[in-house]
């Protein structure tokens, strides 16, 4: 029996965890979230912005990570459009163009949002430091057109936009090594406020930054997308994919606990 | 019309994919050949108009059909870069020497500071600073047993990749302690990996069952 269950066949398990996506995903269950405090701290910062202030955001992941990400992206520029603050989109990497750029497009047409007054969309420039430092002097140096080819200085909302001392706030929406970047040359060069939310595979690292204050606010994966979502008062893809992954989790653990008392008895048995 | 059949492709390539739980068959081989291919020529088209296009051939335009003559000096950038392909040409392979030893002295020139301060210098003060806010009486209970367990992990994680001294003794005991704490941040690190890819497989579902099935 202790045998069979050291070596249960990994697709008996593919399967376990399939079935415990698949039937709450069917059932539409809920379960209650919590909100973090790196997660409210980010709102906190958002939600007391001035009407007409700026947030940046960098929508520095691919498809491979939009599952996390994009509930996140979402909940935040609704939240900055109800509170009337200014985004600017931009990435610094290829995967991240037509994400970031359907993203703001999505939310602007829910809430009338306008292209070039309460919104505009940078897209991707190849090379992540001197973008990052280019755009501390002045933006329109690395960005000298949107991601549709419309010279910044014909866009309104540019207007008074030179540098990052115009922006009140960078959100770095990451699935890799960005929110380092932005931290190393733009929070220590320029002293710019940031704010990250990052895949559950990076979350880690990025505790050591919100503790020294280098991160303002940080939100976790999926997690971090549900809580802003509670935040706002929007109950979205982040909820309803938390709940799910709640089961998934209790599984995980389940297997876990199994796998071990099966090896202490194995190897007590042994000796 | 195209959205169903954007939708009917991604969900054969989603279960191509997932096929791979199964074996490694020519349907996962496929899907994935095709993800590289579409993943590589979708990014050098961008790098080309978003890089290239504005930031080197724009200004050469512009100088000579606009008399806007600054943008030569785009040329020497161009020709540097251009070394890169040196390498294409064995007898002249060497070239790519100078690109490479520019790229690396800028880069660490710009690095070197930054990352200092940040990974370093504000790391140490992060760990620190907490002490002259107890000696400030600015902190509960809570918080100082938090300073003091934070500066702990510190010292025993650093003192577990010291190797300039044999881990015996007070050095190995302080080590063992490391040990626990990289242990717990290891931990937390797969947690929250489980987490992040459960999201991907969630997702998917979500897709497959909603967009392509209708089921929910």
């Amino acid at each position: 029996m202790i045998e069979k269950l050291m070596n249960i066949d990994r697709r008996i398990v593919f399967i376990l965890v399939g079935l415990a996506v698949i039937i709450p995903s069917l059932l539409s269950v809920s379960f209650p979230i919590t909100v973090s405090q790196p997660t409210r701290s980010t709102y906190d910062y958002i939600e007391s912005l001035p009407t007409g202030s700026t947030l940046m955001i960098g929508f520095n992941y691919g498809p491979s990570s939009l599952a996390e990400l994009h509930p996140m992206a979402e909940a935040v520029i609704h939240h900055c459009f109800q509170q009337k603050v200014r985004v600017i989109g931009m990435t610094l990497l290829p995967d991240g163009a037509t994400l970031g750029d359907d993203m703001l497009r999505k939310v602007a047409d829910e809430t009338g949002a306008i292209y070039g007054e309460d919104y505009v969309y940078l897209g991707f420039r190849p090379g992540a430091t001197q973008v990052l430092l280019g755009m501390g002097t002045a933006i329109d140096s690395v960005f000298e057109a949107d991601y549709a080819k419309t010279p910044l200085a014909e866009i309104p909302m540019m207007a008074d936009i030179t540098n990052y001392e115009q922006i009140d706030l960078v959100l770095d929406l990451a699935s890799g090594s960005s929110t380092e970047w932005w931290i190393v040359y733009t929070n220590t060069r320029y002293n710019q406020q940031i704010a990250a939310g990052v895949t559950g595979v990076i979350v880690s690292q990025m505790y050591p930054y919100l503790q020294t204050k280098q991160l303002i606010g940080l939100m976790p994966g999926l997690l971090g997308a549900a809580e802003y979502e509670k935040l706002i008062g929007r109950p979205a893809k982040g909820t309803e994919g938390m709940s799910i992954q709640s089961f998934a989790h209790l599984l995980v653990v389940g297997l876990v606990i199994l796998g071990n008392i099966a090896f202490f008895i194995q190897r007590r048995q042994a000796e | 019309m195209w959205e169903l059949i954007g939708i009917w492709l991604a969900a054969l390539l989603t279960l191509c994919i997932f096929s791979f739980l199964y074996r490694d068959n020519p349907f996962y081989r496929f899907a994935e050949h095709l993800f590289v291919g579409v993943s590589v020529g979708y990014g050098i088209v961008l790098t080309v108009h978003q890089g290239l296009i504005p930031f080197a051939w724009n200004p050469l335009r512009d100088a000579f059909t606009q008399q806007q003559w600054i943008g030569l000096v785009k040329i020497i950038p161009i020709c540097i870069g251009a070394l890169f392909f040196a390498r294409l040409f064995p007898a002249h392979g060497w070239l790519i020497r100078y690109p490479i030893a520019i790229l690396i002295g800028v880069g660490s020139g710009l690095a070197i500071p930054n990352v200092m301060r940040a990974d370093i210098f504000e790391q140490v003060l992060g760990t620190l600073t907490p002490f002259a806010q107890i000696h400030a009486g600015e902190l509960d209970p809570f918080q100082i047993f938090g300073a003091i367990l934070m500066l702990l992990g510190v010292i025993s994680t650093l003192t577990y990749f010291f190797f300039s001294v044999e881990h015996r003794g007070v050095v190995g005991g302080v080590s063992k302690i490391g040990i626990v704490f990289l242990m717990i941040g290891f931990g937390s690190a797969f947690g929250n990996t489980v987490m992040g890819r459960v999201s991907l497989l969630i997702q998917r579902v979500d897709f497959l069952l909603a967009d392509w099935l209708h089921l929910i």
